[in-house]
């Protein structure tokens, strides 16, 4: 059933149904009209959009040291260049975060989803004019999946064993199963470039929307409009315009004068404020980015269950929210998924403040003295005054939290994951599988926790390979069941996007998958004169 | 370095007429001490000495380019040791947390951070002493190429925050002197003082927010590039350039103001003013020249101040500047791109003090022709 409300979901964002006829099928499928009334609303957002003009957006997070290579792109600046000028073979559903067909047309599993076979679209031309080859697309995925590979998709690509191509078909085989490999091939590092962008890496040539017209790394990026793009439901405006602008009052002085028509990262602190401009419409998506504060369980104070519970019964989730992040997000319940995952399991019990459960539990562990938690402003924003909310929520249980503020420099390096009590952040995956797997598996590089459990590694792998949904479902509830009532995580509150436009700005998507509607902003919009 | 040491040489080190002032000791120190370190001195002890006894002031300059040399390659050596006690290398600190261990592994080889510290340096150190600063890790840009984009609008900057703040602040000084302890001397004060205690970020952001957002007149972000035209130009740097002006003012006012007076209470000023001399010229003909030496050497702080210290206004205003490439650099450990940051910077000290030095010696007629 869900696969089908997916397909019907694709087919309104391919512009194929319209919303009578999808809402007939929708119903004939058993599909309750509310739930479709929002898929539909998504993409019926995108109705007549006006086309020309010139947008310019004001980002955060571009560096003098950006690389104009897809394989090294890490800010938000570069994510946001990298989907103007590229396409992926495939790209996920703003709201159900289903895969959807790119420059791969349609793809199939084998029973055993171990082999998958991609088809590649046809007529695909890229900027420099030369048409797309299913070669193209072969060398792309070995550049990101070679030994000597720098790419940031590295870590996702690594379970595929053998790209090839059968005629003009991609098939792909891995290492074992999986069933979400379609969502792998969504991550922003992976843009189809000519020969895989092996001779020219840094030429920024692609398929996308937008041809670069100039780029200063740490400064400023513009676009023209390919008027050759192989689709004409994005790219409204004439010319793109992005400007690196790092310092928050700055982008918010430039989107309330008008100078810009679209920043990201607005501080949930001053959020307020900009919200009575009566020019600006802040714009917020809820997401699978989360702020954590993560034990090692192997380590001494943090081996001992009783203490994790106490240290997580401590946590005021529902003041973290509302202090930490203006109200823009939602309270976690110490397992790194939310109701945005397909497949979510549903009914697992809200864990909430409780300073006599956390006083039992702290009794019961028998730890004495002041536990320490290491933390920066770099962990995520405001990780500093959310450690001192915590130590003070924790001392109503009688537990002493020392909190120890770590430079900001290095923290990625010398604190996180290797200190065994620090706060730090995620930003979503495209799976719950892709999510346990990058952080919650023993063998994984950044098992921040040290949760090392061979039964829970069997779940998940067998997860992993499972076709049937509900079977699959009920495995990520026992998952989640471990992580929130045995793991060293602790998970307050998942982080909304917080971005702001001019009300000039029409169509944006709220898109699950990332900040800046996925990134996808400047070939989503169009400026409404 | 210099402070220290006997001043053996035959340049006057009393009795010059800004004797008060630390730095004259220093100022003409410099030419008489022989420096055992400097390789010139090894030619000929007498020649040297007698070359800056007839010509103290090419001497100086002789010696200080020498030594100058000498201390750029200190300070590559303390930028390079200073990168290396960072924590965290190129690889790691790049990929952040998205780092992973064969990544990271690659990246290390692709840029032999796995040989050892002082082999590396030697590499860039023979590059850098052909020209060539080599590429930046991170981008794969060449730093030369790099550099000299921001590096001139850097100067872009700097000269239009220098040509409106430094005759200004000369001017409103001489100015206090004459209205001194009266009206117009108070409000140069107090205003002055105003803008130099108030952070240079949060001045910036008043006059983002009035002249940018609420009156709309001043162009915001203040971004420039290459397709630019001048007068474009010049719009997008107004509000950086009154925010450094405002910043800078202050102290080069205040030092001029400090500086004319202290001379105007010599034997030789009253003996103009019982001549009966006018006010202003007393000052602009016989007060300013004996005051120029620690004025100047004021404004050449602030001039080094404005290309390389100026990195808060470059964020709050996104201007591209020198300042903002050095950070990103050293956020990423990118040692190429740091080195040639640091090289360039500690080159404008160098430069700048060294000037004003000269311009003391050449304003002031005892120091120019020494006994």
């Amino acid at each position: 059933m869900s696969d089908y409300k997916d397909y019907l979901t694709r087919q309104v964002m391919l512009g194929k149904m319209n919303r009578r006829e999808f809402l007939g099928r929708a119903a004939a499928a058993g599909i309750l009209a509310s739930t479709a009334g929002t898929l539909f609303a998504t993409s019926a957002e995108a109705q007549e959009p006006k086309r020309g003009g010139h947008l310019k957006l004001g980002l955060e997070g571009a560096a003098a040291t950006d690389s104009k290579d897809p394989a090294k792109a890490l800010s938000q600046f570069m994510f946001v260049v990298g989907r103007n000028w590229g396409d992926m073979l495939v790209e996920s559903h703003p709201t159900s975060g289903a895969p959807v067909p790119a420059l791969a047309e349609s793809w199939e599993p084998s029973a055993d989803a171990s082999t998958w076979t991609f088809a590649i679209r046809k007529g695909v031309k890229f900027h420099d004019g030369k048409e797309l080859t299913i070669d193209d697309v072969i060398k792309t995925l070995q550049r990101h999946t070679d030994e000597k590979s720098e790419s940031g998709a590295l870590g996702v690509m690594k379970s595929i064993k053998e790209i090839k191509a059968d005629g003009d078909k991609l098939v792909l085989t891995l290492t074992e199963g999986n069933a979400d490999l379609p969502l792998l091939l969504t991550d922003y590092h992976l843009i189809i470039q000519p020969n895989g962008g092996l001779d020219a890496p840094d030429a920024m040539i692609g398929t996308g929307p937008y041809k670069v017209a100039s780029f200063e790394p740490g400064v400023r990026a513009t676009f023209e409009r390919n008027a050759d793009d192989w689709r004409t439901d994005r790219g409204f405006v004439d010319s793109v315009e992005l400007i690196a602008m790092n310092d928050a009052t700055a982008r918010i002085a430039a989107l309330s004068s008008g100078q810009v028509h679209f920043i990201n990262r607005v501080d949930p602190k001053t959020v307020n404020l900009l919200k009575k401009a009566p020019t600006v419409e802040i714009l917020n998506t809820s997401g699978r980015g989360h702020y954590v504060f993560i034990m090692h369980c192997n380590t001494a104070p943090f081996d001992n269950n009783d203490l994790r519970m106490a240290l997580k019964y401590s946590m005021d989730r529902e003041t973290m929210v509302e202090r930490i992040l203006g109200g823009y997000g939602k309270v976690g319940n110490d397992f790194p998924i939310n109701d945005t995952y397909a497949l979510f399991p549903e009914g697992i019990e809200q864990r909430a403040y409780d300073p006599d459960k956390a006083a039992f539990h702290y009794k019961k562990s028998g730890h004495s003295g002041p536990v320490l938690l290491r933390t920066s402003d770099v962990a995520f924003p405001g990780a500093v005054d959310a450690a001192v909310l915590y130590q003070e929520s924790a001392k109503k249980a009688g537990i002493e939290i020392e909190v120890k503020r770590e430079p900001g420099d290095g923290y990625w390096t010398n604190v996180w994951n290797v200190q065994p009590f620090s706060t730090s952040y995620w930003g979503g995956r495209p799976t719950q599988d892709q999510m346990y797997s990058t952080a919650y598996l023993s063998t994984a590089d950044w098992n921040d926790t040290r949760f090392l459990r061979p039964d829970f590694d069997k779940i998940l792998l067998e997860a992993r390979a499972e076709l049937d949904e509900a079977k699959r479902k009920d495995m990520y509830r026992t998952m989640a069941t471990m992580v929130r009532d045995e793991g060293g995580l602790i998970l307050p509150m998942f982080n909304d996007f917080v971005n702001a436009s001019t009300k000039q700005v029409k169509g944006f998507v709220h898109d699950i998958g990332n900040d800046m509607s996925n990134g996808y902003v400047a070939t989503r919009v169009w400026l409404d004169a | 370095m210099m402070e220290s040491g006997p001043m053996t040489g035959p340049v006057p080190t009393d009795g010059t007429a800004d004797g008060a002032h630390p730095r004259s000791a220093d100022l003409s120190g410099v030419p008489a001490k022989p420096n055992p370190a400097e390789a010139k001195g090894e030619i000929d002890g007498t020649f040297w000495r007698r070359f800056t006894f007839r010509r103290p002031l090419a001497a100086l300059i002789l010696q200080r380019l020498g030594l100058s040399v000498g201390l750029l390659f200190a300070v590559s050596l303390m930028i390079s040791g200073g990168i290396e006690a960072l924590p965290g290398d190129f690889a790691t600190t790049y990929l952040g947390q998205s780092a992973t261990p064969q990544a990271v592994e690659n990246i290390r080889k692709d840029l032999g951070l796995d040989k050892p510290w002082s082999e590396r340096y030697l590499s860039w150190l023979g590059g850098a002493v052909q020209g060539d600063f080599g590429t930046s890790w991170a981008s794969k840009n060449s730093v030369g190429e790099q550099i000299g984009k921001r590096l001139g609008n850097s100067l872009f900057l700097a000269f239009f925050a220098a040509i409106v703040s430094v005759p200004l602040a000369v001017g409103l000084g001489m100015l206090a002197v004459q209205f001194r302890n009266r009206l117009p001397d108070k409000i140069i004060n107090v205003v002055s003082l105003a803008a130099i205690s108030l952070p240079e970020f949060f001045v910036g952001y008043l006059l983002i927010m009035f002249f940018a957002v609420k009156f709309g007149v001043a162009t915001f972000p203040a971004t420039v590039y290459d397709s630019m035209s001048l007068t474009e130009r010049l719009s997008a740097i107004a509000l950086p350039v009154a925010t450094l002006v405002l910043v800078v003012l202050a102290h080069m006012m205040r030092m001029t103001r400090a500086a004319i007076l202290n001379v105007m209470s010599s034997a030789y000023v009253e003996t103009a003013e019982l001549k009966g001399l006018g006010m202003f010229r007393i000052i602009a003909r016989h007060a300013a020249p004996n005051a120029v030496a620690p004025v100047i050497n004021v404004i050449a702080l602030n001039l080094a101040y404005l290309v390389v210290g100026v990195v808060v206004v470059e964020v709050v205003f996104v201007y591209p500047g020198m300042g903002q490439y050095m950070v990103d650099a050293v956020t990423v450990r990118d040692m190429p791109v740091v080195q040639a940051c640091g090289l360039i910077f500690a080159a404008f000290y160098i430069f700048l003090n060294m000037a004003a030095d000269i311009i003391a010696i050449l304003a002031n007629p005892r120091l120019r022709h020494p006994r």
